[in-house]
């Protein structure tokens, strides 16, 4: 552990969002340290915008408070915004600039004179690898290279704090990898919150994640331990032609099998079959059943899907709260 | 102030690189060139610009809206309003700049009826006083005009609708003081100092009345701050 982890840098106390009567965020509080990078996990309608607008100054919280960097994002918002570098989860770009006004123009209203905009646009064009892109006007880039743009605007101004709403949302596999490591190596020198509602995101950048549910804080935890807590198994789907009776007692005999459900009978009957993790028992399977003298129709290693951990996640998580 | 400048240096390029620029710019020029040979075309022509002043106003109800319809709408529409506001960056600061920009569109309007004025002088030798003042009244009245627009624009995140709300709101205040004669008493008064129109009159006789000056100040500076107000609400929303 360093010593700078234990500085503050974004303090929430008991932050309340209401939108007319629906709250958006209840009661939510956490820390995050200088040199974080913290993971706010939650599925859609979570309140993670919410929060990060609250914190941004865009739009006042209906009670409780938070601070940045020591100054309160309502009371002292300008010396927050100061301090910030923000990406909204729209990307939100003028289009018909090029990247280098873009980025020379938020360099100006965020208070950087010529020289040092000069330095820093140069600088994070190459952090973002957006060299050939420099002279392009924002509209003409993909999707990705504005995201790129994005990043490139939020850290112009060499910000202590970072919030980066869904970051990688809406671009393909390969740039969400280049992404992600290009968040992971802006930690340390900034604190990063960083909303997101992809699981594996958050052990793959994040040191500390809150997962937040319908407003609230439902966990909060390393991501190590998230992902332990979640994948306690997997499961595989087949259809096999053959005695049902006897098809199933083959089937738990398989070492790593925990549990066979059959969800339809008749001549070819479907089985659910829970392994533990990592067991992958697909191959087998197949020889079992092919060894047997029976027929395989169908096999389909089943992941659980985002919702589904998520709802276990929140499920185990308010029922022991 | 440095910010209010980056902003309305932003906003004047985006202008002048769009075709919209150009477009309304032409479209002022003609019909001002219209009138203008209108006017001195009759059996005793007066050598004055008065033929494309007084059209002017109503050429600018509807051009003026259309330079500012972009300006906040826009910026809602693509949510590039949030990264401006959460910028070190104060909402008057915000407005004020935007401001400057469409009063910058404004005037390069005006550059291409200053040939009238040469051609004018060419073929006779008009009285340059109130030529000036004219062109100054011209430039306060749009001043209020691009302030109203500026408002409509705040208001919505639709441009078309930006700009006839605007169109509306200025209609009105132009054509209420056909209602004074209706009005009587007080209210004749109360009508025909309101109007933006009428507060041009001088102007264009060669009279810069004060009075007159500080209505369309007046009158910007409270649209203005209305705008900023409308910006302000956006984040109590
Ligand atoms: N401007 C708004 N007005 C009314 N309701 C809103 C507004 N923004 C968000 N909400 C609602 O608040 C809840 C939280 O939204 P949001 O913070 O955007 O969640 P997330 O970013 O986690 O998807 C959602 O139910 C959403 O519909
Ligand atoms: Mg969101």
């Amino acid at each position: 552990m360093q010593d700078t982890t234990s500085i503050p840098m974004i303090e929430v106390n008991n932050l309340t969002k209401y939108y007319g009567e629906y709250p958006a965020i209840e009661n939510l509080s956490f820390t995050v340290n200088k040199g974080e990078i913290l993971g706010f996990l939650g599925p859609n309608a979570a309140g993670k915008t919410t929060t990060m607008r609250v914190l941004t100054g865009f739009m006042p919280p209906t009670s409780g408070s938070a601070k940045i960097a020591g100054f309160d994002v309502v009371d002292q918002s300008l010396e927050v915004r100061r301090r910030i570098g923000y990406l909204p989860e729209t990307v939100p770009l003028y289009t018909e600039m090029s990247v280098t006004d873009y980025l020379d123009f938020m360099g100006q209203i965020r208070g950087m004179d010529k020289q040092w905009r000069r330095r820093r646009i140069d600088e994070v064009i190459g952090i973002c690898r957006l060299g050939e892109y420099r002279s392009s006007l924002i509209g003409k880039l993909s999707k990705g290279f504005r995201q790129r743009v994005g990043i490139a605007q939020a850290i112009l101004h060499e910000p202590e704090v970072l919030i980066l709403d869904e970051p990688t949302i809406g671009i393909d596999p390969i740039q969400v990898v280049e992404t992600r490591n290009l968040i992971k190596g802006l930690g340390g020198e900034h604190t990063i919150i960083l909303s997101t509602h992809i699981l594996p995101e958050v052990s793959m950048v994040c040191k500390r994640v809150i997962i937040i549910h319908e407003g609230q804080v439902v966990a909060v935890d390393k991501p190590e331990n998230l992902s332990g807590r979640l994948r306690g198994s997997e499961h595989i789907e087949v259809d096999i032609r053959g005695p049902a009776a006897q098809v199933m007692t083959a089937l738990r005999d398989i070492p790593g099998v925990q549990e066979v459900t059959r969800t339809d009978s008749g001549d070819v009957g479907s089985y659910d079959i829970e392994t533990a993790s990592g067991a992958d028992l697909g191959e087998h399977i197949s020889t079992l059943v092919h060894q047997r003298g029976w027929g395989l129709l169908r096999l389909q290693p089943i992941q659980m899907s985002l919702e589904e951990i998520f709802l276990s996640l929140t499920v185990t998580e308010s029922d022991s709260a | 102030m440095k910010n209010t400048l980056s902003i309305a240096w932003k906003e004047t390029r985006t202008y002048f690189v769009s075709p919209m620029a150009y477009i309304i710019m032409a479209v002022y020029a003609g019909l001002a060139a219209y009138y203008f040979v209108t006017s001195i075309s009759g059996v005793l022509p007066e050598a004055t610009i008065r033929g494309y002043i007084f059209p002017s106003t109503f050429i600018f109800t509807l051009l003026a809206p259309i330079i500012t319809m972009r300006l906040l709408a826009e910026e809602q529409k693509m949510g590039t309003l949030e990264l401006l506001m959460t910028s070190p960056v104060r909402d008057y600061e915000i407005v004020l700049g935007k401001f400057l920009a469409a009063m910058a569109s404004l005037l390069s309007l005006l550059v291409p009826t200053v040939y009238l004025v040469i051609l004018l002088t060419l073929f006779a030798t008009p009285d340059m006083g109130p030529i000036l003042s004219a062109y100054l009244g011209l430039v306060f009245f749009g001043m209020a005009a691009l302030s109203v627009g500026l408002f409509a624009s705040s208001l919505s995140g639709n441009q078309i609708v930006a700009a006839v709300l605007a169109m509306g709101i200025l209609l009105i205040l132009s054509i209420v003081d056909l209602t004074s004669s209706y009005a009587g008493g007080i209210f004749t008064e109360l009508v025909l100092q309101i109007s933006i129109t009428t507060h041009l009159e001088s102007f264009v006789r060669g009279v810069i009345d004060t009075h007159d000056l500080i209505y369309y100040v007046i009158f910007t500076t409270f649209m203005l701050f209305l705008t900023v107000r409308s910006l302000e609400s956006r984040r109590w929303r």
